[in-house]
């Protein structure tokens, strides 16, 4: 496939900066509580009904709501598009939920923190996962230009 | 303490899907599209957190207790088998169709975006989904839940 870059839409710098922030977060919480920064295992947790795993739980989602809410007192929010109707958000939620369940992690707990350990399983899921969402879409945008 | 550190590393880990851009499900689409004007961006912001990271993740791996004394609960799981790669094609099925993964769609919660709040809402029923269906498929084999383990 011959692929053009978008050097319109490509932010180098932005990217690793923020990408060094998030390293930075999942590198502290492996440090400090000793736990995965791993998005889709911290909220499923909350679910599981097992009460000790609560507060630290709801403290790690408190500060990820937050940051938008306080970086906007500072400093205009980047722009947010969502071109996905209702529907398919609904579909594309409950996809996401119960997949990151299955594989016990998403694109930050597989992605980042799972490769960053080297792991091997967590290589498996970020290769499966990158190529399922480029092939819907592939699918969606090209094949049937919904 | 440890509820301060999580609220610090939650808000640090928002601050940086803002700042890579990733809290905007057209740009991780602009990613995902191959056959498009494609955006690498993605793959930078991967980069540099994995890069950062790292260097924290090969100090736990020879500790069994963290810097302020807590038990390491990192995962240890090897075996790659059919929920992770089943779970992993669904679950790039719905980022490739939203261009939302978890950690974004709740950043745009807090954004008050009116579709990521759809998204989450979602998103949360399939976890409960998947808590219903493993329930009951241990109370079938009485296997404990807790065999699932979680990377992340």
């Amino acid at each position: 496939m011959n692929v053009t870059i978008d050097w319109n839409a490509f932010t180098p710098g932005s990217a690793l900066a923020g990408g060094a922030l998030i390293g930075a977060a999942a590198g502290m919480f492996a440090l400090l509580n000793g736990r995965i920064a791993g998005i889709s295992g911290i909220v499923g947790g909350l679910l599981t009904a097992r009460p000790r795993g609560v507060p630290w739980r709801a403290a790690f989602l408190l500060g990820l709501i937050m940051a938008p809410v306080l970086y906007g007192t500072w400093r205009h929010l980047p722009q947010v598009r969502v071109d996905a109707g209702y529907g398919v958000l609904v579909v594309a939620g409950l996809l996401v939920g119960v997949g990151t369940r299955y594989a016990s992690g998403c694109t930050s707990g597989h992605g980042v923190c799972g490769i960053a350990r080297l792991s091997p399983r967590s290589l498996t899921a970020t290769v499966a996962f990158m190529a399922s969402g480029v092939l819907t879409v592939f699918v969606t945008r090209h094949l049937f230009a919904l | 303490m440890p509820l301060l550190t999580a609220l610090i590393a939650g808000f640090v880990f928002g601050l940086g899907l803002l700042v890579s851009g990733m809290a905007n499900p057209a740009k991780v689409l602009g990613f995902l599209d191959l056959a498009g004007p494609w955006d690498p961006s993605l793959a930078l912001v991967m980069a540099g957190a994995v890069a950062v990271a790292s260097v924290a993740f090969a100090i736990t791996a020879k500790r069994t207790r963290t810097l302020i004394g807590i038990e390491m609960k990192l995962p240890s799981s090897r075996t790659i088998d059919a929920p992770l790669l089943i779970g992993s094609v669904l679950f790039g099925i719905g980022w490739g169709l939203a261009g939302f993964c978890p950690g974004p769609a709740l950043v745009a919660v807090g954004m008050g975006l009116p579709k990521a709040i759809t998204f989450v809402g979602a998103m949360l029923a399939g976890m409960v989904l998947f808590e219903f269906l493993e329930r009951r498929k241990s109370a079938n084999t009485s296997m404990s839940p807790e065999h699932v383990t979680a990377d992340g």
